[in-house]
């Protein structure tokens, strides 16, 4: 059997996409007419659909194929579908907004797909080799993306400043991937999981996988790799910072574990120092510096580099109940982050753009139900019960203390204090400072459904909490064998 | 029915309280006032079942507390010194209820008020009532609530808020010396019901008890302590400060709570637990020194005043030192005697007073009054009647109960006894004086008020008189009614077992073998206080400002009422005001916030400041700062690998 083709049927969903994706920029090439991006687009979100439903075809099942290179299992196929969902109300909520900035082309969609083409890759990747296929794959689209406004500086500069220093991560990454191949003697995770012991693990081995680690810290902008997080998210545009937000890094993440736990998890007493480092100086940072900011987008970069903090505390615990505590944190702050970016893209005021916080004053006046709807975002974001947001640290920190790391547990807890107050700020902004005049109405019935949507996730979560926790609970199982 | 006389006054007081807003000021009104007249009706029906006829009753309500050893009972016991009680509060309390109708028809805030009153009612009523210390102390302290509330009834006068705190306050101390008490009471007892405190108390006369490192004898330092709370409500020599300036509040509030009912409190107090204090014979000395000496200091400072409403009170003060004394002669049914007696004719002083005050378009300064006997007739005579009784001149209530006190004093023998006689004899001719002082200024001589404000003067509406009226029925009889059955023959099979008198304590007995000159003195003080008075005010007017520049130090010390509020002011009120405002700036200002709250949060946000600021903007900062996390965290590997 070894010299017949292997079976392709576990790629079906990469495959999918990627034909998808060069079908619809043929067919955005050669279409004519107003709405092309917007029907690119809608078309776009029904290959994701489909792909979304070739990936849970596969079930919770482990499977390698692809000469190894390649494993379904319920992990992936979790972190999967989160990541199109990002992709999927990515696009939706692009649409109407490059249409207003008159950057409305059907690339946007097609990029989108290539990129998540690329998460894929690197959530089912089995390989380091593989690994960094589909890393660069993505990273590539995503430059793109981040200077699409490309006739904007700040876009342009964003998209510089993410290639470079992209490149230079990516560097660590493949230089720390060598070093692996180098000590160990092989690139499988399989191989690795199963020859690696404790008591035999070099230094050059040690130091091969902190670089594979701060490679990956950088694209789940972990501090201190983290510095091109807040200028790239102020810098693209809008529905490009959200779409950074949601779908790379929860794709990013999933890599980050699968490679922690699974290749080097017989290691989990060395690596986890790193972790524990990146993840105390991500919380302490995103809490801190986030207070200072007066642009919400900015806000958001601190934002998430706090989120991932409290996710990376899960990995830190190396334990089942750790990685169900990531994968429940990542399924509650994709829907937080698109509720929250879908308010943020309907802040426009007399046909322009507005990204200030204190531009938010008094929307409770003029806008009650978008008022609200963010209400409940920075609420669940400040992880106050009985919003979704609460579970997800909650989770997290339970997953902590079972792991006896009692001190992460505080500083996560102390760091959500201090990390409330700005959350909840924007909530005293919009329902208490004087209104400084109405966001421009309309903001589309698509714009509407998501918001929607993802606060009523947020909202209902405690009342069904089991189709998120349940599954959680199943597809991290499928990481510790045996 | 016991329930309903109760809870009646609570319901009252609910519904106007609660409901004020839309049953409007009459409704409110003649709820409250139903409520009390009900229970007013219940409450002589129940006086005539139990105290005259011997029924004693008691109902239990249900279980308040029950942990480990301490289990509590609400229950409403009924003999003769409750009952009494309780047809006095409730009868007082309708007179009052009514009066108010009239005297506070123009305030904004009607339903409100009647509401306190008859939520005081009802507290008061549960005070009486009370079968253990915990339901006494319940009760004790929500009158005290209802008083701070009443007396800042008029929360936008600065003043009526000072008076209000103060009371609250000197009252804090005098409970925390009930609480003490009550808890001494548990320490020795193991039980807080009255029935099986009363029951072991004999046992426990002379028994040693550790307090503050001090052995003391047990029963003495308890009842000492349970007196200290019976000090403070009672208004007696030390805690009596915030008793004038309650007046604060409005006068049916005065005539109420701090003259015939909450301020004799104490006094109940120490009746009802005479089976503890009469093994506590120290205990009793003391109540009778502290009693004899505010009869005679709040009847000295009462002669100088000038506010028509804080004579009366400084009055209120000394015959509740009477009673005190009578009490710590072990003649407690000449005290509730009095108690009784008291509460009629000073509460018809006081509503007297407030008619005046009503008719004087709310001037209180006696300087300012003056000749308008004929203007106001009604109250001129009801007002004469209330200070006749008050004087103790017959046939008048107060004749009867305030010689009884006096020859008991006597005839009891002892040198505390005499001590609190003397001082009586002196504070009787003291009362005399300033009643009459009070009546001449008041209606006779020239007007002194201007010719706008003696242009309005008139004669109360009827709802404010017909209360006075009866009230001065009960200052002239009652006195002459209850004379057999509270300290005459019938005593005995009056007071029953609800009073203790151990057989060589009784004084009431020794009373009655008094020589006659004992019980012709206090009258005759009496008469000669009421001719000094016409002769100073009516006769020869300018004697009282002759007497007062020559006796000038003497004069300032009485109208500054001892300058109490001055020393508590420096010895207390400044010091802790100093070591508060401290704790304040320094303590909970710099220390704690400046650490705490504050502190964090400029440290937070400077941290933050130094944060954002990282974040330059220059691509090979992001560079190096990457590079430095790298070699940071490679080194800690290699030094680690190093190290082990």
């Amino acid at each position: 059997m070894n010299d017949a083709l292997p079976s392709f049927v576990p790629a079906l969903p990469e495959m999918f996409l990627a034909a998808s994706a060069m079908v619809l920029l043929v067919l955005g090439a050669f279409q004519r007419g107003p709405h092309v991006a917007r029907e690119i687009g809608w078309l776009g979100v029904v290959a994701l659909a489909v792909t979304a439903a070739l990936v849970m075809s596969f079930g919770y099942e482990r499977k390698v194929s692809l000469y190894g290179m390649m494993v379904t299992d319920g992990f992936g196929m979790f972190m999967s579908v989160l990541t199109l969902i990002g992709a999927g109300f990515a696009i939706v909520m692009a649409m109407r907004f490059n249409e207003r900035e008159g950057v409305a082309r059907f690339e946007y969609p097609v990029l989108v797909l290539l990129s998540t083409t690329g998460m894929l890759m690197m959530i089912t990747a089995n390989d380091l080799i593989s690994l960094y296929v589909g890393l660069e794959l993505q990273n590539l689209a995503l430059y793109v993306i981040a200077s699409f406004q490309r006739d904007q500086t700040r876009s342009s500069e964003a998209g510089l400043k993410y290639f470079v220093l992209g490149a230079l991560s990516s560097g660590m990454l493949l230089y720390g991937a060598s070093m692996v191949y180098g000590f160990a003697g092989s690139t499988n995770f399989d191989t690795l999981a199963h020859t690696l012991e404790a008591s035999n693990a070099s230094i050059g081995l040690i130091i091969g996988i902190v670089f594979v680690a701060v490679g990956l810290a950088f694209k789940v902008s972990a501090v201190p790799f983290h510095m091109w997080t807040p200028d790239v998210y102020e810098g693209a545009p809008t529905p490009a910072t959200a779409f950074f937000s949601i779908a790379p890094k929860t794709a990013a993440l999933a890599l980050f574990v699968r490679v922690m736990i699974y290749a080097f998890g017989e290691l989990v007493d060395q690596w986890q120092q790193i972790i524990m480092a990146i993840s105390v100086a991500s919380m302490i940072l995103g809490a801190l510096a986030a207070i200072n900011q007066r642009n919400i987008k900015r806000l958001m970069a601190y934002s998430s580099i706090g989120h991932v903090g409290y996710a990376l505390i899960g990995l830190a615990a190396g334990t089942p109940a750790g990685v169900r505590g990531i994968l429940v944190y990542m399924a509650i702050y994709v829907f937080m982050n698109i509720g929250t970016f879908g308010v943020i893209l309907c802040m426009r005021r007399e046909g322009r753009l507005v990204e200030g916080i204190e531009d938010l004053a008094g929307l409770a006046r003029t806008q009650p139900m978008l008022a609200a709807a963010l209400a409940i975002f920075m609420f669940s974001m400040a992880g106050i019960p009985p919003l979704a947001g609460f579970f997800a640290k909650f989770y997290i920190f339970m997953a902590a203390i079972d792991a006896r790391l009692f001190w992460l547990a505080v500083l996560g807890v102390v760091t959500s204090v201090v990390g409330a107050y700005y959350y909840v700020r924007i909530v005293k902004i919009m329902y208490f400072d004087e209104p400084k005049g109405a966001f421009d109405p309309g903001i589309g019935r698509e714009m509407q459904a998501v918001v929607l949507i993802s606060a009523m996730v947020i909202l209902f979560f405690i009342v069904f909490p089991s189709p998120i926790v349940g599954a959680a609970e199943l597809a991290s199982a499928t990481l510790f064998p045996g | 029915m016991t329930v309903a006389a109760i809870f009646l006054p609570l319901l009252g007081a609910f519904i106007a309280g609660f409901f004020g807003r839309w049953i409007g000021d009459r409704g409110a009104q003649i709820v409250a006032c139903t409520g009390v007249a009900l229970a007013a009706a219940f409450g002589v029906t129940l006086f005539v079942d139990v105290a005259l006829d011997g029924h004693n009753v008691t109902t239990q309500l249900f279980t308040w507390l029950d942990a480990g050893d301490l289990q509590v009972q609400w229950a409403l016991r009924f003999d003769t010194l409750s009952a009494t009680m309780v047809a006095m509060v409730t009868v007082i309390s309708t007179m009052v209820h009514v009066y108010s109708v009239g005297y506070m028809a123009h305030d904004s805030s009607v339903p409100r008020f009647m509401a306190y009153l008859s939520f005081f009612t009802f507290f008061m009523l549960m005070l009486v009532t009370a079968d253990n210390f915990l339901q006494m102390f319940f009760g004790w302290e929500g009158v005290g609530l209802c008083s701070y509330l009443l007396i800042g009834f008029w929360y936008d006068r600065p003043t009526a808020n000072a008076a209000a705190i103060k009371a609250f306050v000197v009252n804090r101390v005098g409970d925390f010396g009930f609480a003490l008490g009550i808890f001494a009471v548990y320490a020795l007892f193991g039980s807080l019901q009255f029935g099986a405190v009363f029951d072991a108390a004999p046992n426990f006369a002379h028994t040693p008890f550790i307090f503050l490192g001090w052995q003391v004898d047990a029963l003495t330092v308890t009842c000492i302590l349970l007196f200290v709370g019976a000090m403070g409500k009672s208004a007696q020599l030390g805690l009596h400060t915030w008793l004038p300036d309650a007046m604060e509040g409005p006068t049916p509030v005065s005539a109420l709570i701090h003259a015939a009912t909450m301020v004799t409190a104490g006094v109940f107090m120490v009746a009802r637990l005479s089976p503890l204090f009469e093994y506590a014979p120290t205990a009793l000395a003391v109540v009778c020194v502290i009693g004899g000496s505010t009869a005679l200091f709040a009847a000295s400072i009462g002669m100088a005043q000038n506010d028509i409403k804080r004579v009366i009170a400084y009055s209120t003060c000394s015959q509740l030192g009477y009673m005190f004394f009578a009490a710590g002669v072990s003649a407690y049914s000449a005290a509730i005697f009095h108690l009784m007696t008291h509460a009629f004719f000073k509460a018809l002083l006081f509503l007297g007073a407030g008619s005046v005050i009503h008719a004087m378009s709310g001037e209180q300064d006696m300087r300012k009054m003056g000749g308008i006997w004929r203007l106001v007739p009604v109250t001129y005579v009801l007002m004469w009647i209330g200070s006749l009784a008050l004087a103790g001149i017959p046939p008048f209530a107060g004749y009867f109960s305030k010689d009884m006190i006096l020859e008991a004093a006597w005839a009891s023998g002892s040198r505390v006894g005499l001590y609190a006689f003397w001082l009586g004899i002196i504070a009787a001719f003291l009362t005399a004086f300033y009643s009459w002082r009070l009546l001449f200024l008041t209606f006779h001589g020239k007007p002194r008020a201007d010719a706008e404000v003696m242009h309005h003067v008139h004669e109360s509406p009827k709802v404010m008189i017909l209360p006075l009226v009866v009230l001065a029925a009960g200052a002239i009889f009652a006195g002459w009614l209850g004379y057999h059955d509270f300290v005459g023959e019938g005593r005995e099979s009056f007071w029953r077992e609800s009073i203790l008198v151990l057989p060589d304590h009784a004084s009431i007995e020794a009373a009655h073998h008094a020589p006659a000159w004992v019980g012709e003195l206090p009258f005759a003080m009496g008469v000669l206080g009421i001719a000094v008075a016409w002769i100073a005010y009516i006769w020869r007017p300018g004697i009282p400002g002759v007497v007062a520049r020559s006796l000038r130090p003497l004069y300032l010390f009485l109208l500054n009422k001892w300058y109490f509020d001055e020393l508590y002011d420096a010895l207390f009120v400044r010091p802790v005001m100093a070591l508060g405002v401290a704790f304040w700036k320094r303590g909970d200002g710099a220390v704690i916030d400046g650490l705490g709250p504050d502190g964090v949060a400029s440290v937070t946000s400077r941290l933050s400041v130094r944060a954002s600021r990282l974040q330059t903007g220059y691509l090979y900062h992001y560079a190096f700062v990457m590079l430095i996390g790298v070699v940071l965290l490679v080194s800690w590997y290699l030094l680690r690998q190093i190290g082990s």
